[in-house]
C-alpha cells in the first residue's frame, strides 16, 4: 500500500484527522452533495434562484467578493515590481498564491452558476463587445492567466525546473503591469454590470460611480486580505508576521477607503440621497453598517500609527474592512434589487453549502501551498543574505523578523 | 434600411379571452394553463387590472438591454425588428434577465441544460409572411402587427379620434429608446403594471458611457505604468551605484587611515 506515495499521504491525512480537518470533510461532502443535485435537476433544485430573482449568493458572494477578495495579487505585485519598493518582496508570494488561487476559485464557482457551464468558453470565439460581461469574461481570463504566469515560479523551484522559473522572471515587469491593467478593468467592470439596471437598483446603491466604488473598494481590501491571511498562516505555520510592511499596506488601505468615501459622499449629493440615508428601513441599517464598519471605523483605526503598528490593531482593522467590503457587494448585487423583485430571496442551504466549498477548497488548497511550496522563500535563507545585498529599510524590517525564527523552521517541515 | 415591424396593443379593446395565449402555446408546443404569469411555459399572457386587460410579452426594445449585456450574443436585434434568442450561443449567465427592464426573459430554472424564453415576436412565420400567432388570434383587434411607424401613426389617431378614452402617451414611443410592442391605454400606464421610472434614454448607454474609455484607458495605463517602472528601476540604480560608491571611499579611507 504503501508503494503509492500519493495515497499513502492521503491515508496518512486521513489518520491524523484535527478539528479543522473533520469540518473541511463535512463542507466538502455537503458541498458535493448539493453538487450532484445541481447538476441533475437544474439550478432551481438547487437554490432559491427564479425568474424574479435571477443572480443570488453565487454571483454576489462567489463571484464579485471573491474576485475583489484576490486583488492583494495585483497591488502587491504592482508595488514589487512597477514601483520596486522592495520591501513588498516578503509578502509578494502570499499575495500572488492567494490571487491566483482566488481565480481559479470564482471560475470554478462560474461553473455553478452558469445554466450552461460547458458553453463558458463561448466568449473566446462569439463576441460581443457591449457586453460588460463579455469585457469581464476576458480580463478574469487574461488576468488568471498572468497569475499562473507570476505563480509558477513556485512550482517550478519545487520541481527544481530553474531555467523556466528564470524565464518567467525574466518577463515578470511587463506581466505585472498587463495584470494590473486588466485588474483594474475588470474590478471596477464588476461594478459596471449594474450601470444598466438604474431603475431596478434601490437608490442608495445606484450610482455612475459604481466602477470607480468597486475598483477603490478592491484596492482597499486586496491589502486587508493579505494581512488577515497573513495573520493566520503565522499562526498556522508559526511563522513571525511581516508586520512592518503590513502596516504600511494599512496606510494603502486607508487612502483607498479615503476615495472611497469622497465617492460615497459625492453620491449622497449627486442623487441627493439624504431623505433614504434617514428612511429606517432594511436598506438604510444595511447601507449604514457597511458604511461604519467597513469604511468609517477602520480610517479612524488605520490613520492612528498606534493602531496601525499594534498586531491585533491592523488585523482588526483589516478584519473589519473585509467585512464591511463583503456586506456592500451583497448589498449591490442582492440588497439593492429584493425591493425591486419584490420576491423575498435568501440564499438556500445548498447554494449556502455550495459556497461553504469553495470557502473550504480556497483555505485548503491555500494550506497545501504554504507547507509544500516556496511560498514564504525569504524565512530561512534571505535572513542570512539580506544583510549582505538589501537596503537600511529592510535591514530594519528583517531584524524585528528575526527573533524567534529558528522554531518556526523546524515546525513548517513536519 | 428595412421597415421595422412592430405590435401595436391596445388594452382598451382587449376583452380577455385569452386567445392570444392558447395561440402563443400552441405555436411553442407550450402546455395550457390558467396562470397568467409569464413563465419559461408562457410567452404572453392577459393580466387584469381593475376593469382593464393587459396582454404582456416581450417589448422588442430598439436598443434592447438583453441584447446589450450577452456576453456572446445570443440574443440580438433582427433588422426587421424581432429581438431573437439563440440557444446554442447561451451559456446561461442570466445576465439578460437581470438587465431587462420588463423582466421578460424567463429561465428553465429545472433542466439540466435550461435556455432562456421569450417571445420572438413569431419571427419564423414573418419569414412565410404570417402575422405574429397571438395577433392573428386575437378576436377583438387589440393587438395589430405591422410597420412600427405606421403603428405609432395609428395609435396617435386613436388617440386624437378619442382624446377621452386614452391616456395622452403611446407607451414605448420614448421609453428606453424605444420599443417596437407599444401600449395605449385608457387608465395611467403604471396603474397597469408598466415600469413609471423608465429614462428616455436607452439603457445600454449607461454602460457605454463607460465602456468606450477602455481602449484610451489601456494605451495610456499601461504606458504610464511602463513609465513609473522606468523612473523607479532607474531610481533604484542610482541608489545602488551612490551606495557602491560610498562603501568604495569608506574602504579606500579606512585602508589609508590604517596605513
Amino acid at each position: 500500500m504503501n508503494s503509492n506515495p500519493l495515497l499513502s499521504s492521503v491515508v496518512r491525512w486521513f489518520r491524523h484527522m484535527t478539528f479543522w480537518k473533520s469540518v473541511f470533510l463535512v463542507l466538502v461532502v455537503a458541498g458535493l452533495y448539493s453538487t450532484v443535485i445541481r447538476f441533475l435537476f437544474g439550478l432551481g433544485a438547487a437554490t432559491h434562484l427564479s425568474d424574479s430573482f435571477p443572480w443570488g449568493l453565487w454571483i454576489g458572494f462567489d463571484v464579485l467578493c471573491g474576485v475583489g477578495l484576490a486583488a492583494g495579487g495585483f497591488v502587491v505585485a504592482a508595488a514589487v515590481y512597477v514601483f520596486h519598493l522592495d520591501d513588498y518582496k516578503a509578502i509578494v508570494r502570499p499575495s500572488v498564491l492567494t490571487a491566483f488561487l482566488g481565480y481559479v476559485l470564482v471560475v470554478f464557482a462560474l461553473l455553478f452558476d452558469l445554466g450552461r457551464p460547458w458553453n463558458i468558453w463561448h466568449p473566446l470565439v462569439m463576441w460581443n463587445p457591449h457586453s460588460v460581461m463579455f469585457e469581464v469574461a476576458w480580463c478574469v481570463m487574461l488576468y488568471t492567466t498572468v497569475l499562473a504566469l507570476e505563480f509558477s515560479p513556485m512550482l517550478f523551484e519545487r520541481f527544481k525546473m530553474h531555467k523556466a522559473a528564470h524565464v518567467v522572471h525574466g518577463m515578470i515587469a511587463p506581466l505585472v503591469i498587463l495584470g494590473v491593467m486588466l485588474s483594474t478593468l475588470h474590478q471596477s467592470s464588476l461594478g459596471s454590470l449594474y450601470l444598466i439596471i438604474p431603475e431596478k437598483m434601490y437608490p442608495l446603491w445606484y450610482s455612475g460611480n459604481l466602477p470607480f466604488l468597486f475598483f477603490s473598494s478592491a484596492v482597499a481590501v486586496g491589502p486587508a486580505m493579505v494581512t488577515i491571511e497573513s495573520f493566520f498562516s503565522s499562526r498556522a505555520f508559526h511563522r513571525e508576521i511581516e508586520l512592518p510592511i503590513l502596516s504600511r499596506l494599512g496606510k494603502v488601505t486607508a487612502v483607498a477607503l479615503s476615495i472611497y468615501l469622497v465617492l460615497k459622499v459625492e453620491d449622497i449629493i449627486n442623487y441627493r440621497l439624504a431623505s433614504y440615508l434617514f428612511t429606517f428601513n432594511l436598506e438604510g441599517v444595511l447601507y449604514w453598517t457597511e458604511l461604519v464598519i467597513g469604511v468609517l471605523v477602520p480610517i479612524g483605526l488605520l490613520v492612528s500609527p498606534k493602531v496601525r503598528e499594534s498586531k491585533r490593531g491592523l488585523f482588526y482593522s483589516q478584519l473589519l474592512v473585509m467585512i464591511g467590503f463583503v456586506l456592500n457587494r451583497m448589498n449591490v448585487s442582492i440588497t439593492s434589487l429584493e425591493r425591486h423583485y419584490g420576491s423575498g430571496y435568501f440564499p438556500g442551504p445548498m447554494e449556502i453549502a455550495v459556497t461553504l466549498m469553495i470557502v473550504a477548497v480556497g483555505f485548503g488548497a491555500f494550506a497545501w501551498a504554504a507547507k509544500n511550496l516556496a511560498v514564504f522563500p525569504e524565512e530561512a535563507h534571505a535572513k542570512a543574505t539580506a544583510a549582505a545585498e538589501s537596503y537600511e529599510v529592510i535591514l530594519a524590517d528583517n531584524d524585528v523578523e528575526l527573533k524567534g525564527m529558528e522554531p518556526s523552521f523546524g515546525m513548517q517541515s513536519k | 434600411m428595412k421597415k421595422q415591424s412592430g405590435i401595436l396593443v391596445d388594452t382598451t379593446l382587449c376583452v380577455g379571452c385569452m386567445s392570444c395565449e392558447e395561440a402563443c402555446a400552441d405555436r411553442w408546443g407550450f402546455p395550457k394553463t390558467d396562470v397568467h404569469e409569464l413563465t419559461c411555459e408562457k410567452n404572453t399572457v392577459v393580466q387584469q387590472y381593475g376593469d382593464t386587460y393587459v396582454p404582456r410579452l416581450c417589448m422588442h426594445c430598439e436598443d434592447p438591454t438583453c441584447a446589450s449585456v450577452c456576453p456572446v450574443g445570443a440574443l440580438h436585434k433582427t433588422a426587421e425588428g424581432p429581438v431573437v434568442y439563440d440557444a446554442d450561443k447561451c451559456i446561461g449567465c442570466r445576465y439578460c434577465m437581470q438587465a431587462c427592464p420588463f423582466q421578460i426573459p424567463k429561465y428553465q430554472w429545472n433542466k439540466a441544460n435550461p435556455k432562456v424564453t421569450k417571445c420572438d415576436m413569431c419571427f419564423d412565420r414573418q419569414q412565410e409572411g404570417k402575422q405574429p400567432a397571438c395577433v392573428e388570434a386575437c378576436p377583438a383587434q387589440a393587438r395589430i402587427f405591422g410597420c412600427r411607424d405606421d403603428l405609432i401613426e395609428i395609435a396617435r389617431k386613436r388617440v386624437g379620434d378619442n382624446p377621452g378614452g386614452y391616456v395622452h402617451h403611446v407607451f414605448g414611443t420614448t421609453e428606453i429608446g424605444g420599443t417596437s410592442t407599444m401600449y395605449l391605454a385608457g387608465v395611467d400606464f403604471p396603474k397597469l403594471g408598466f415600469p413609471s421610472n423608465l429614462p428616455k434614454r436607452a439603457l445600454p448607454q449607461y454602460t457605454m458611457d463607460i465602456m468606450e474609455k477602455i481602449p484610451d484607458y489601456f494605451v495610456w495605463g499601461s504606458t504610464m505604468m511602463a513609465g513609473f517602472w522606468w523612473l523607479t528601476n532607474r531610481k533604484k540604480k542610482v541608489a545602488e551605484y551612490e551606495r557602491d560608491m560610498k562603501r568604495d571611499r569608506s574602504q579606500d579611507d579606512t585602508h589609508e587611515n590604517n596605513q
